[in-house]
């Protein structure tokens, strides 16, 4: 059962659950029933919920990110695909916990699902990193994509991390290489790639395995170049609730600012109130959009596959081209 | 900083180790003795006791790598742009023109065309003064182009790295760059393209983690830091000591990241003779 955790801003809501449940309670134990009061409460609270994450500040939208309570790959897998058939190793170091990797099949689609893994209880956070994966976590995922590849089977993921593992290991191991040698492959992949920011999308560490014909974020997803805590310790040169909030302000990292930046494609909509609320609902959403997305690609050639994935990285980025001096007259053959 | 009797980075690298102090004299971080200035930039800004490698700017690589005069600057004509409108102690804008006053660069990263001993090749080199040399959506565009102008060109490519990796006020934009730099590599792959990276004092983050680790020759120079995660990063997650001369070259050619560690008065000899056996 899910563990009771309440952030700051939902504190309005807890009376009224409380209230809610207290009638709950009493209904039927009297004569009385409250199943009008119980209604009006419901409503009420549902407005409320609704003005509380219409109103998420970028830090509240962290908050909610990693919300203990927060869908992660492991449970997508479980609601939206069916067979999962888990695979391990990067068969060059070790098993990274902290990457899932496996066929599964979404809807009628057979499918390569990789996925950043946090962990549910003490024991397999620690195992995962807290969804930190090392390089045979990466090298792992690539391995099991070149092995969807050859069999022309289309790739999802799902990215769910603070940022790659940092550690002697890893550094030793060539975390750098790993994730960009990831990013290399994944661009010439010759089958459709689509992936999902569900949670947390930190920086390097998300990107390795997020390079994809079509991108998207969860609604109340975070996908920057650093955590805000990470940037805030760096340019506020301390990190603390004031400047945590100003860089998640500034690092533009909702699922909004990199819609508009044109970093993702789309936006999958979650149940009032976070996934965390409902993740069965969640899970309908984000297979529809998985689905969706791979039949469109699915028609297309390998050749135009590629070249629309290159294009679409090829042209993120803002800066101006100004119009060069002219050129000196050219010199007079001689 | 250090604790144990181990080297630990921050003594490696003192602070300001990039900054040569005014004057005739100055006195090596590498080895504590007085040195001529004048010598030491004549030796390519290499400590000629102890060999210790200053950081230098792009301009003075170029100097040093190309042959007289055998530097063809390219897409200078692009400009960085503020478009998150950024602002922490100071607006991205107002670091911006300090930078660009202080370099007399619009941005972080020189590309061009040149020749090295005689060969012709495709030059990209990341400006350590320039922002620490981070990658912004103008360097990954002006990487990008090099790379692509390599590729259809049929031209070896160098690219020097030193950075501090992503810049933080690009956010995702400059994330993007490492997707959109290693896509580039992919196809310069698939042309059979020669791409020698040279990592330099310090190659960290989003650059490491993109093309600066993409080469089919990846050369350090002596005692660089590199790595994917800064050193006070990793400290502070494990909350041990490092082990001693984590992160440097030779630890990475040790770990088997690296190709070579090459002095830096050996750079175009290296990168010729590379180029001879694998260009095209």
């Amino acid at each position: 059962m899910a563990i009771p955790y309440t952030m700051e801003f939902e504190q309005p809501l807890v009376e009224i659950e409380s209230e809610i449940r207290a009638l709950e309670g009493r209904s039927g134990s009297g004569e009385q029933d409250y199943a009008e009061e119980i209604a009006g409460l419901r409503k009420h609270h549902d407005r409320l919920l609704q003005k509380i994450y219409n109103g998420l500040t970028p830090v509240d939208t962290v908050r909610v990110a990693r919300h203990p309570n927060r869908p992660q790959s492991s449970d997508y897998i479980r609601m939206i695909a069916k067979d999962f058939v888990e695979l391990h190793g990067d068969r060059r170091y070790g098993e990274d916990p902290a990457i899932i990797t496996g066929f599964g099949r979404i809807g009628s689609l057979k499918c390569m699902i990789v996925g950043h893994n946090k962990g549910k209880d003490t024991n397999e956070k620690i195992a995962c990193h807290f969804g930190c994966a090392h390089p045979e976590g990466y090298r792992k995922a690539l391995a099991k994509m070149k092995l969807a590849e050859k069999y022309n089977v289309p790739i999802v993921t799902l990215v769910d991390t603070p940022g790659a593992f940092p550690g002697v290991g890893a550094e030793q191991r060539g975390q750098a290489e790993a994730i960009a040698v990831n990013m290399r492959e994944m661009s010439r992949i010759r089958v459709p790639i689509v992936s999902c920011v569900i949670g947390e999308g930190g920086s390097g560490g998300a990107l390795g395995i997020a390079v994809a014909d079509r991108v998207s974020m969860l609604q109340h997803a975070w996908y920057a170049v650093i955590s805000p805590e990470g940037c805030a310790a760096i340019l506020w040169k301390q990190a603390n609730p004031q400047t945590n909030a100003e860089a998640a302000q500034a690092l533009h990292i909702t699922a909004n600012d990199n819609l508009k930046l044109g970093i993702v494609d789309d936006i999958v909509e979650e149940p009032l109130g976070g996934a965390q609320r409902d993740p069965a609902a969640a899970a309908v959403f984000l297979k529809e959009w998985i689905v969706s997305n791979l039949s469109k690609l699915r028609r297309r050639k390998p050749e135009t596959l590629l070249n629309k994935r290159y294009d679409r990285f090829r042209a993120l980025g803002a800066y101006d081209e100004v119009t060069p001096a002219p050129a000196p007259d050219p010199r007079p053959e001689s | 900083m250090a604790t144990t009797g181990t080297k630990s980075w921050a003594e490696l690298k003192p602070a300001g180790a990039s900054r040569i102090p005014e004057g005739l004299w100055l006195r090596c971080p590498g080895c504590a003795s007085m040195i001529y200035r004048k010598q030491m930039e004549t030796n390519q800004h290499v400590c000629p006791e102890c060999a210790h490698h200053y950081r230098i700017g792009a301009d003075e690589r170029v100097r040093q790598l190309c042959d007289d005069g055998a530097f063809e600057p390219l897409f200078d004509d692009l400009r960085c742009v503020d478009p998150l409108k950024f602002k922490d102690l100071k607006t991205y804008k107002d670091r911006l023109a300090a930078e660009q006053k202080k370099t007399g660069r619009h941005e972080g990263v020189i590309t061009g065309r040149a020749f090295i001993k005689g060969r012709q090749l495709v030059l990209g080199v990341l400006d350590l003064h320039f922002m620490m040399g981070t990658l912004s959506s103008v360097v990954g565009e002006k990487l990008t182009r090099a790379i692509e102008l390599a590729t259809a060109e049929d031209l070896p490519l160098v690219i020097v790295s030193g950075s501090g990796g992503a810049r933080m006020q690009e956010s995702g934009l400059s994330l993007m760059q490492m997707a959109k730099t290693s896509a580039a590599l992919a196809r310069f792959d698939d042309a059979k393209g020669l791409f020698i990276s040279v990592l330099t004092d310090p190659t960290t983050g989003g650059v490491s983690a993109s093309f600066a680790m993409l080469g089919d020759v990846i050369i350090a120079e002596p005692r660089a830091l590199i790595g994917f995660a800064g050193p006070r990063v990793i400290q502070q997650t494990i909350r041990q000591e490092l082990p001693p001369g984590f992160q440097t070259s030779e630890f990475l050619m040790e770990s088997g990241m690296l190709d070579r560690v090459v002095d830096r008065r050996e750079l175009r000899n290296e990168i010729a003779r590379l180029i001879d056996y694998a260009g095209k």
